[in-house]
């Protein structure tokens, strides 16, 4: 029972508190400034190595616009 | 070297089965452990033939496809047996005739009722996230699927697990929890499975080429990973013999059924909404050539979506033993859940903005996009359901069958329609679909066959939870539970009909993906279509 009260009284404060934090510091990370370029590019990833995997030649770059399909 | 132990782990397993099913002291647990007798014998056929031939390499810059179209070919197959098992037990409730008299106790409603659930969700729908899951993940991550012949054993173990989950609940061993029915002996088979699919999944994240993991992946990694933790928490039982397939809950009472509806409506949130969202984001975007509408958004939709389910569990437990504060709880975190459940529909809307035209030519998409808008109805639904006085008319009448069905057939069915559409040309280098007008057959019988469903149970849940409620000046009952019973025949019919009508529109789907296997041109290998700009 001691466990159970000690528990239940760090879930509703300590706890509740973290996670509302966590989940509104990630919101703010989302909007962070400088983060369109990184989620541009990482929505369009989809249309790159469509047919097969990147090979070792083809350095795992950021921003590699070169390959077709890419709308932008 | 590998080879010999493992026919020798094979021939261990098939003579310790034997001995199991000699002992056996039940039905179910015989058919099961023939069952693993026949799996292990053919495996061990299957290596026998193959040992002393050179290893196959398997090439790094090639993707990994095999798994898949298994995957594709399973989804499709149990997808009709999910269906037409489903048609079944709703003309047998139509006309109570139809649990005959010889198939008692194997074919009647309330065996072939878990075994309907389970086909659609877990035989269907999992195939479908396995599936997908193993392909996009290569996609985003530019990397061949990690651990070799694993991704085979899950697929092939989950397999296994379906056969041996159908057959316990035709034969009756079954907890009884429902979405959880298939006792200790699958289950402990199923987490084996599972965390075989979670180690495929993350080593090839782990390798990724790509330096950010895209959001679909996340998506699917929830899946995985809390379907997982639902599953372990909620089948914890001692089983009563190792001989035996009956076992014994470690959880009670209101505990349990806590438990339980966490788990419940989590496989709801994870399995059928975060697994499925993954495939929207990859899929629609690819489909409609075009970047999803808001990356940022979609984060967002991840975060607040599995930050917010978990919680929305004590809502099926309304004016029950649970403690109010637990049922509140649940009935608010439901209701907030709206918000993240609309950012994503917009989301998966919005991805068309400026392609609006494909609608009118492209009968794939059209089959996402309405898929996307049963997302965007069902969770406006559920959470107005979560709401205590509107579960108090709605709670055990057919309005939740409604419900489920707008979704899991809406939703659900109608993405994974339009995934395998996509993935077939695709996994066998097609140039293309043979048919389009069957694809337009197949999206007008299913949405037919949908809102027929989904408006006959409107009603008839409607009828009812008020036939329930209704009194006389003198406070007593009017109607008594057969009232209800009778007036809801014509519904019955209806519900049953929409069911063939769906159906009728997934068989024309295989005949049409068959077809495009083998009847449609090859499409070249220097990538067709590879000079078209998308605008």
């Amino acid at each position: 029972m001691e466990t159970y009260t000690w528990l239940r009284a760090f879930a509703d404060s300590w706890h509740l508190l973290f996670m509302f934090c966590f989940f509104i510091g990630v919101f703010l990370y989302i909007l962070r400034p400088g983060a369109n370029k990184v989620h541009d590019d990482t929505a369009n990833m989809i249309f790159r190595n469509d047919d097969k995997p990147a090979g070792d030649d083809s350095p795992p770059s950021t921003v590699r616009h070169d390959e077709p399909k890419e709308a932008r | 070297m590998w080879d010999y132990i493992k026919l020798a782990v094979l021939g261990v397993i098939v003579v310790t089965a034997a001995v199991a099913a000699s002992m056996a002291r039940d039905l179910p647990y015989l058919v099961h452990m023939l069952v693993i007798i026949a799996a292990a014998v053919i495996t061990f056929i299957w290596t026998i033939r193959r040992i002393g031939e050179p290893v196959p390499v398997a090439n790094p810059n090639e993707y990994m496809d095999g798994p898949v179209r298994y995957g594709v070919i399973a989804t499709a197959f149990w997808g009709v047996v999910g269906f037409l098992v489903g048609v079944v037990i709703a003309f047998q409730l139509a006309w109570p005739e139809l649990n005959f008299v010889w198939a008692e106790g194997y074919l009647n409603f309330g065996r072939l009722r878990p075994l309907h659930t389970s086909a659609v969700i877990f035989a269907f729908g999992g195939n479908a996230l396995i599936a997908s899951a193993f392909y996009v993940v290569q996609r985003t991550s530019a990397a061949r699927l990690w651990g070799g012949g694993l991704a085979w054993f899950v697929f092939w173990g989950y397999q296994m697990f379906i056969v041996m989950a159908a057959t316990g609940y035709v034969l009756g061993s079954t907890q009884g929890n429902e979405y959880a029915e298939p006792e200790w002996l699958t289950d402990l088979w199923l987490t084996i499975v599972w965390v075989a699919f979670l180690i495929v999944f993350m080593g090839t994240l782990i390798k990724r080429r790509e330096p950010h993991i895209y959001v679909a992946n996340w998506f699917y990694m929830a899946f995985i990973i809390t379907v997982a933790m639902l599953h372990l928490v909620n089948n914890l039982a001692i089983p009563v013999s190792v001989f035996g397939s009956r076992s014994i809950p470690v959880w009670s009472g209101v505990q349990s059924a806590m438990i339980q509806w966490w788990y419940g409506h989590n496989a709801v949130g994870f399995f059928l909404t975060a697994g499925f969202l993954g495939m929207m984001y990859y899929f629609i975007p690819k489909q409609a050539e075009r970047p999803v509408y808001s990356y940022k958004l979609s984060i967002m939709h991840f975060w607040a979506l599995i930050f917010l389910y978990i919680w929305a569990g004590p809502h099926h437990l309304h004016y029950t033993a649970l403690p109010d504060w637990a049922q509140t709880l649940g009935m608010t975190f439901s209701i907030m859940l709206w918000m993240p459940s609309w950012g994503g529909m917009i989301n998966g809307l919005m991805t068309l903005s400026g392609a609006w035209d494909k609608l009118r030519t492209d009968p794939v998409i059209r089959m996402m996009v309405v898929s996307v808008g049963f997302y965007g109805m069902a969770t406006f639904e559920g959470p107005m359901m979560s709401i205590k006085t509107v579960n108090s008319l709605s709670h055990y009448t057919d309005w939740t069958i409604g419900h489920v069905h707008s979704a899991a057939l809406g939703w659900n069915g109608m993405i994974t329609f339009g995934m395998l559409y996509y993935l077939v040309p695709k996994l066998w280098q097609r140039q293309g679909l043979y048919s389009l007008r069957l694809v337009s057959w197949h999206f007008w019988l299913a949405t037919i066959g949908i809102v027929l469903y989904a408006a006959s149970m409107w009603v008839t849940g409607i009828m009812e939870g008020l036939m329930w409620r209704e009194v006389d000046a003198q406070g007593f009952l009017v109607n008594s539970f057969a009232d209800t019973v009778a007036a809801k025949f014509p519904m019955y019919v209806v519900r049953g009909l929409g069911g063939t009508l769906f159906l009728a529109g997934a068989i024309i789907m295989c005949y049409n993906l068959w077809k495009t296997v083998t009847s449609t041109a090859e499409r070249s290998p220097a990538r067709a279509g590879a000079a078209v700009p998308a605008e």
